[in-house]
Formats: C-alpha cells, sequence, structure tokens
C-alpha cells in the first residue's frame, strides 16, 4: 500500500493489521469463540401447544382433554402456558370452549396463563372468565392482516390500543405478538423496517414484552439477525421473544442466533403441535422439547423439565391421534 | 488495552456474519452422502440402475461431492453389496468428486481397480463403537486406515477421513473433545486431506459442537475441517450454524435426510442437504447447488423408496 499511514492501512486491510499486530488475530478469535456461547443464563419458555398449537389441528380437542393437557404441562415447569384464545368460535371453532379452559384448569403458582383477546369484546369475556394476562396480536403485512383479522394494520392497531387501556385499568399485563416478521405467504420477503414500525406501536402502547413470530417458517439465521439488528434499536432486546415456525427445518437455528444476539424468551409448542396452514403437510410451531434439549445442552437454564413435557406430548399426539413433530420424542421412541 | 472499536473489524475477505463477531464463510462445498450414508441405512435395498439414476441426477446439481458407495464386505452391509458397479456405472461429471468408502485394503484395491479416484476412511474414538460398528478395535481400525492412506499415497489417490461418534456414542456416552482432536490429528498425520466429524447418534448441541471443534482446531487446521451432523435430535442446522461461526467451511449432508438412526428406531438421521441450502442461501453463503434440483433427485430417491421426505423444505414445497 506503500506510503498510506499505518492506521489507514489497518482500517483497509484486516490481513495487513493482524500481520502487524499477531496477538490481535488470537484475541478477535477468543472473542469470537466467546460470542458463540455467550448466551443468557436463562431463558423463559413462553409456551403456545394448547393455544396456537391447538388451534391449527384438524382435530378438534375436547374440553376436559384440553385441560388435562394444560395441567400436565402446569406440573413441568414451563413459566408461561397460553391456554386458550377468546376470538370468535365463528372463525376459530377449535377454541370455542374458551371460557370452559380457563375457568377448568388448575392453575400452579409462578406460572402464567395469558389468552389471546384480539378485540375489546374478547378482553371483557376473557376477563369476566378469570384471565389475568392477555395478549394481542398484530401483523407486519397490510396483506396477512386484512386476510388474518380482516382488518388494516392501523385498525388493528386501534382495537389493540382498546384493550391495552382496558387491560391498563386492571393492571393485566399484555403481550404483543407480531406475525410474518421474517416474510408473508401474501407479500414475499418483510422490511426489518416494517416489522419495527409494529415493534415500536405496541411497545409504546403498553405491551410488556413483544413476540417476533416467523409466522411460515421462512427466516434464516441471516434475516433473523437483521430483523433483530433493525428491532433492537427502538425497544430493549430484554422486552423481545422469538416465535419461529419450523417449517423449513431452520428454527432452532434461528433460535440460536437470537440468544447470541441477546434474546431471552422463546415461544415453542410441545410435540410441535399445530401444522402450517399455508403449506400443506408441512410442520408449524418448534417443538418445546427440541428448543429445551438445545438450550439444556447449552448450560442455558430455563427451570422446565424435559421429560415431563415429552409426557403431555405423548398424551396430547395420542389423543389427537397423531405422531409426535419433535425430534427428540422421536429419537427416545415417544412416536 | 485494545480499543473497543478494533473488536468491531470485519474482516475484508469475510462476508456475511449474522452477528458483528462472527463473520462466516462467503463459501461453503456441501458433501452429499445420500447414496452412500443414506441408502446404507435404508431398510429397502434399491437396485443398482435406480441407484446410478439417483447419483446422476445428483450429479446435475451442482453438488461438488456426491459419496457413491462403499467398498465394505456385503456380508456387514448388503445394501452396498453393488459396489462395483455404481462406481463404474456412474456418469462422472466433470468437476464432481465421487468418493466410495474403503475400509481396508481389500476394499481400497476393488475400489481402484472399480475407477475410483478418492476413497474416504473411518475412525472413531470409541472402543466399543469400533467393536459394534466395525469388529474390531480402535487400534486394528488405526491399521486398517493407515495402510490403505499408504496405498493410496502411493497410487496417487486422495484420502478424506471420517471420526465417528464426536459428540456422543450410543454405547460409552460422552465423548472427550481431546480424544476426538488426537484422533482427528493422527488421521490426519497419516494423510487425509480433510477430516469429517460426525454426530454419528444426533446428539450433540451447539454447546459441544462448539467445545469439540475448539479442541479439534488446535490440532488440525480449520479448512481441512467438516462437519457430519445427524439430525436425530433436531440439533443439526444449530450445531452446522456454530461449526460455520468457527471457521468450518465444509459440511455433510444427505439429500431428504435419507438414512434412518440405526441406534434409534424411528427417529431420523442425516441432517437434509434441501434443509442445508436452504439455510447456506438464506445466509448469502455460495453453494453452487441448485436446490430445485436437489429436492427433485429427493422426491424421486424417496418415490423408490416408497417413503417420505425427511426433509422440511421438501416438505413445505409440497415434494413430499
Amino acid at each position: 500500500m506503500g506510503n498510506v499511514p499505518a492506521a489507514l492501512k489497518h482500517c483497509l486491510s484486516y490481513e495487513q493489521l493482524t500481520r502487524d499486530y499477531p496477538w490481535l488475530a488470537a484475541w478477535l478469535q477468543r472473542e469470537k469463540r466467546n460470542a458463540i456461547t455467550d448466551l443468557p443464563k436463562f431463558v423463559k419458555i413462553v409456551e403456545v401447544g394448547p393455544r396456537d398449537g391447538l388451534q391449527n389441528e384438524k382435530e378438534i380437542v375436547p374440553t376436559d382433554v384440553k385441560i388435562q393437557f394444560i395441567d400436565l404441562l402446569s406440573k413441568t415447569g414451563l413459566p408461561a402456558i397460553e391456554a386458550t384464545s377468546f376470538v370468535s368460535s365463528k372463525w376459530v371453532p377449535q377454541m370455542a370452549d374458551h371460557t370452559d379452559v380457563l375457568q377448568g384448569i388448575h392453575r400452579a403458582p409462578q406460572v402464567k396463563y395469558p389468552v389471546l383477546t384480539p378485540n375489546l369484546r374478547g378482553f371483557r369475556t376473557a376477563i369476566a372468565a378469570g384471565a389475568t394476562e392477555v395478549a394481542v396480536f398484530g401483523s407486519a403485512s397490510e396483506t396477512f392482516s386484512r386476510k388474518n383479522i380482516n382488518c388494516s394494520i392501523e385498525e388493528s392497531m386501534q382495537r389493540f390500543e382498546e384493550v391495552v387501556r382496558a387491560a391498563k385499568e386492571l393492571q393485566i399485563p399484555v403481550r404483543g405478538y407480531v406475525s410474518c416478521v421474517l416474510g408473508c405467504p401474501y407479500e414475499g420477503d418483510i422490511e426489518p423496517s416494517k416489522v419495527t414500525k409494529v415493534v415500536k406501536t405496541l411497545y409504546g402502547m403498553g405491551c410488556y414484552e413483544i413476540s417476533l413470530g416467523d409466522t411460515i417458517g421462512v427466516g434464516t439465521p441471516g434475516s433473523m439477525a437483521r430483523l433483530l439488528d433493525s428491532v433492537k434499536k427502538e425497544v430493549p432486546m430484554s422486552t423481545l421473544a422469538v416465535h419461529c415456525h419450523d417449517t423449513y427445518g431452520q428454527a432452532l437455528a434461528n433460535i440460536l442466533v437470537a440468544l447470541q444476539m441477546g434474546v431471552s424468551v422463546v415461544d415453542s409448542s410441545v410435540a410441535g403441535l399445530g401444522g402450517c396452514p399455508y403449506a400443506k403437510g408441512a410442520s408449524g410451531n418448534v417443538s418445546t422439547e427440541d428448543v429445551l434439549y438445545m438450550l439444556h445442552g447449552l448450560g442455558v437454564e430455563t427451570g422446565v423439565d424435559l421429560s415431563k413435557v415429552m409426557e403431555a406430548g405423548d398424551f396430547i399426539c395420542k389423543a389427537l391421534n397423531r405422531k409426535t413433530n419433535s425430534k427428540v420424542a422421536q429419537a427416545k421412541c415417544r412416536l | 488495552v485494545v480499543p473497543l472499536s478494533l473488536s468491531r473489524l470485519r474482516p475484508a475477505s469475510q462476508a456475511v456474519a449474522v452477528s458483528s463477531v462472527n463473520p462466516l464463510p462467503k463459501q461453503v462445498k456441501i458433501v452429499e452422502v445420500g447414496p452412500r450414508d443414506g441408502l446404507q441405512n435404508e431398510k429397502l435395498t434399491v437396485p443398482t440402475e435406480v441407484k446410478l439414476q439417483f447419483i446422476d441426477m445428483l450429479s446435475e446439481t451442482g453438488l461438488p461431492v456426491i459419496e457413491a458407495t462403499s467398498f465394505v464386505s456385503p456380508k456387514w452391509i448388503p445394501q452396498m453389496a453393488d459396489q462395483a458397479e455404481v462406481t463404474q456405472g456412474i456418469r462422472k461429471r466433470p468437476g464432481v468428486v465421487y468418493p466410495v468408502l474403503a475400509p481396508n485394503l481389500k476394499g481400497f484395491q476393488a475400489a481402484v481397480k472399480a475407477g475410483a479416484d478418492e476413497v474416504a476412511i473411518f475412525s472413531t474414538v470409541s472402543e466399543l463403537f469400533a467393536m459394534k460398528n466395525a469388529n474390531c478395535s480402535v487400534e486394528e481400525s488405526l491399521q486398517r486406515a493407515e495402510e490403505v492412506t499408504r496405498a493410496a499415497k502411493a497410487a496417487g489417490v486422495r484420502v478424506r477421513g471420517y471420526v465417528s461418534c464426536v459428540l456422543g456414542c450410543p454405547y460409552e456416552g460422552h465423548v472427550s473433545p481431546d480424544k476426538v482432536a488426537q484422533m482427528a490429528k493422527h488421521i490426519y498425520a497419516m494423510g487425509c486431506y480433510e477430516i469429517s466429524l460426525g454426530d454419528t447418534i444426533g446428539v450433540g448441541t451447539p454447546g459441544s459442537m462448539r467445545a469439540m471443534l475448539d479442541a479439534v482446531s488446535k490440532e488440525v487446521p480449520v479448512d481441512r475441517l467438516a462437519v457430519h451432523c445427524h439430525d436425530t435430535y433436531g440439533q443439526a442446522l444449530a450445531n452446522i450454524l456454530v461449526a460455520l461461526q468457527m471457521g468450518v467451511s465444509v459440511v455433510d449432508s444427505s439429500v431428504a435426510g435419507l438414512g434412518g438412526c440405526p441406534y434409534a428406531p424411528g427417529a431420523s438421521g442425516n441432517v437434509a442437504t434441501e434443509d442445508l441450502v436452504y439455510m447456506l442461501h438464506g445466509l448469502g453463503i455460495h453453494t453452487g447447488v441448485d436446490l430445485q434440483k436437489v429436492m427433485d433427485a429427493g422426491a424421486f430417491i424417496c418415490r423408490f423408496l416408497n417413503r417420505r421426505t425427511s426433509s422440511k423444505v421438501a416438505q413445505a414445497s409440497c415434494r413430499l
């Protein structure tokens, strides 16, 4: 590079820099290795099987089976179990028994049982049924919003604002979901900035946590990293959760990258319940068992007992007459 | 004391970071093991013509390496009994390498006679696994490997080395990263140009992968290492991602995730090539592979084997 100041040479060429400072390459290599497994010490798992899972299964599960299922999950150490959805049974018949389920379960102390409340009416019904935490669902894609909840993103935010305001008065925490964060079945690629805008709105409203959903599972560690890079500029990493679908087998790799970037809340579904309504025959939610296996192997604490989760998975798969989607369960012959 | 700003340096020669500190390789070489490791572990034995058609389809996908067959005694592995016909029958595409397994000198000689120009040898750090899998001790298996590498050197044939059970053994349980490192070092010194580290029963997680690669990369240059991950516990892609973050740029996989796990009935085995390619392309990493054509080959062999694909990408694309 000739007559160029050393400092400039080093900015222009990493190779030059490491040649002149050999200790630096070793130091950076160490930093690199640490960053790979510099993960949160504790990860909170939000179990969505009873809601997101069952909502997307073909078979409708009777109320008493749902209650038994949730009661099994309550014994596993899972800190949050999404119990049901107060959405109109016209749209989601699988959740028609929302009140009976919520009133029927044995709530374990220290476990949260959030329920979906898409609007004020659903919220009020949920409260009357005894809900102590609720969740609202937004989308990063206009088309998905219109097709899924029959209104624009703007309109949906207004509905949620009403829910959040009512919830605040009753001191009910609200979790926010954003769907299609890494891709939309109708619009294709989604700009991270669009997601960030929705996340910022929900956070500003008062949602204590925002779950970023890769609704059709198209994301890869690359798009996950790009998304988080954008979102973390507007909301603290500690408020974010990832809700990865395993439709293309990418979920665990996507979750790993999210953890490496500081996310410490992960949504998953026991036995990988809940297929993907947009890809016939494809899988949907990532399996809680497989997530736990990875986290525990990484030395990350979750407070959850994997074998008890597998029992719950076993139970519900028998009831649904289907095989588990969890590879860990398959490997341990809990088909 | 290093100024904080220096830690944000991104090596100019490497691209695509998933975080600011872990740049990934720009290019990854995929070693397709479906015709060998895959078919070897399938219940149905595939007729020679179908195998040839299968390998010929794979040759059109851009995959740079396709492991064609195994010169192991048909007494042990009947699925590979047609080893010579397969080796002689494939239409070798220029630029594509077709290694074959050669567990001992006899197998090597038969392979070379059949026209093989690259072979692979197998090692393990677990005594029990060696006994149950190859009916000999680790020491004996290394002697056999030594004979093969010596003969290969003389014949100008390249040798790839495999180490199995690197993250856990079905019989011995936990495997020490240092033992794996010593074994890798040993076979590298023997003359293997590349060492493929196999998580044979898929029990590894990104944590154990990192610890193992930490140890091995101290003994063998990281650009000579490959990872061969099984997806038995769903961990394969996460493990591969960590390996990439640590500088590995060669990954073994099996189209359609062919090849169950003989140690866990009903469980899956090899990671699916389609799912791997999907991840790599999503990361902006170049593979030279056409995913659509790989799915075509996967659909073909699954139809023949009368089984569903194990690849999630193929399932999502309705290539069941």
